[in-house]
């Protein structure tokens, strides 16, 4: 067996973090490492948690970990932050939220740049969830980027999704309506010592009667003041009924199957993606087909056509 | 492979001033960089631990309390005991010229005073990053 990996069976930190590092640079080393990673990963209950910017997603995680601390149970933390499209940097910054639990050696943290990848999450967090599944964590907490409208992925990788919103940012759920109201699990009102609190409770809860007509299970809404300790112990009950939902219900499977069907297909798009790019054959034909594009000697449909059926031969 | 240059900035200590921090971690983002700022008050334990589960290639500490000679060596020795000895450490904030040649003894690779341009930290951590 691999050195790397079998330090991460062992729970070693370090390996941990040297193998995330080479999902995250989707390095060749990478394959064979997951491939025994993955027969050891699918034990863990993982948590997505998305919400608008300033929602307190990073506070309510902390709490939320150390809930789960408090039960013995080992977390692992996936904290996404925007890469530039620009320059390609980021700056991560969750982890100001969760300073206290650095030092404790049952949580791992690692923050990770969304390098191009939308919807919400990074290219590099299926491999992550695995990895971190693998050297023992019970818990994994994902915190998207804040999202706006389309940043719905988390909901492929997450058992349990949570959908943060607060009070007072105007019509909250007129601009977060489509698409990231569908995929809560539970809804968590943070910042509840703010005004206007109830409203918006009873917003949501109108809207859920709606969407739940016909369905065997209603969303609920839990309400947390996340920087006071404030109905973290409720969250923690709705995501284990939650839980025990999935699991009567046998949608636990499904949607663990659908996990890998979109870990699959990130696999295979960045492998695509890689070879088309970074082939230095390839490459040269992309850059003077996109020449010809330009001046529209070429049309794209026939670009494409013509490159997928080099790769196809 | 797609690597880039991970860096944490950290602010170790008991020493609240952190706009120099700031402005050098959006300088290192916007040189294509992934930054990982941990926010004030950190204790060495606390800043070798993030840069193990952050795999960084680079720690940039900042401190204007006069207290770098302890807790920056603190560090740099945390890092050797984690087998962390080639993470490239620099230094920033108010840091004595006398106290640099100590600093770089003990594996602090190059400290920044005010009023470095901060295109001269950005080319410095890329010559000198080791992994």
């Amino acid at each position: 067996m691999s050195d790397l990996a079998s330090k991460v069976l062992k729970g070693d930190s370090r390996s941990v973090a040297r193998l995330i590092t080479l999902a995250e640079n989707n390095s060749n080393e990478l394959a064979g490492e997951m491939g025994i990673i993955h027969k050891h990963s699918g034990k863990a209950y993982v948590i997505g948690v998305t919400g608008v910017m300033g929602s307190g997603k990073s506070t309510l995680i902390f709490e939320l970990a150390r809930a789960y601390r408090r039960q013995g149970k080992k977390v692992g933390i996936i904290a996404i932050d925007p890469t530039s499209p620009f320059s390609g940097g980021a700056l991560l910054g969750d982890r100001i939220r969760m300073t206290d639990l650095t030092v404790d050696d049952g949580v791992f943290i690692r923050s990770m740049g969304t390098r191009g990848m939308l919807g919400g999450l990074a290219s590099a967090v299926f491999d992550t969830v695995e990895i971190l599944d693998a050297s023992g964590k019970d818990v994994i907490i994902i915190e998207t980027v804040g999202v706006g409208q389309a940043e719905v992925d988390v909901v492929k990788i997450a058992d349990t999704t949570l959908v943060v919103l607060v009070p007072g940012l105007g019509d909250s759920i007129q601009t977060i309506k489509a698409g990231i109201m569908e995929i809560a699990d539970v809804f968590v009102v943070n910042k509840a010592d703010r005004p206007g609190v109830e409203q918006l409770i009873a917003e949501l809860e109108s809207l859920i009667e709606i969407s739940c007509i016909g369905k065997d299970r209603k969303i609920p809404v839990v309400k947390t003041t996340a920087k006071d300790n404030k109905g973290i112990t409720e969250l923690v009950d709705e995501i284990e009924k939650h839980r025990d939902y999935l699991k009567k219900t046998k949608v636990f499977e499904t949607q663990r199957r659908k996990r890998y069907e979109a870990e699959l297909i990130e696999i295979i798009r960045k492998r695509l993606m890689n070879f088309i790019f970074d082939e230095s054959t390839f490459k040269e034909k992309v850059e003077s087909m996109i020449d010809q594009i330009s001046k529209k000697e070429l049309d794209p449909y026939s670009a494409a056509d013509e490159i997928l059926g080099k790769i196809l031969k | 492979m797609e690597k880039k240059i991970r860096v944490l900035v950290a602010k170790p200590g008991l020493d609240g001033h952190d706009r120099g921090a700031k402005i050098v971690a959006r300088a290192l983002r916007d040189a294509g960089m992934e930054v990982i700022y941990t926010g004030l008050h950190q204790t060495a334990e606390m800043i070798v631990e993030t840069a193990v589960q952050e795999d960084v290639d680079v720690i940039g500490l900042s401190l204007l309390s006069g207290a770098h000679m302890t807790l920056f060596r603190d560090v740099t020795k945390l890092l050797k005991e984690k087998g962390m000895g080639d993470v490239l450490v620099v230094g920033g904030g108010i840091i004595p010229e006398e106290d640099i040649p100590a600093l770089k003894k003990a594996g602090v690779a190059g400290c920044f005073g005010p009023g470095t341009p901060c295109e001269e930290i950005v080319e410095f951590i890329k010559k000198n990053v080791k992994r």
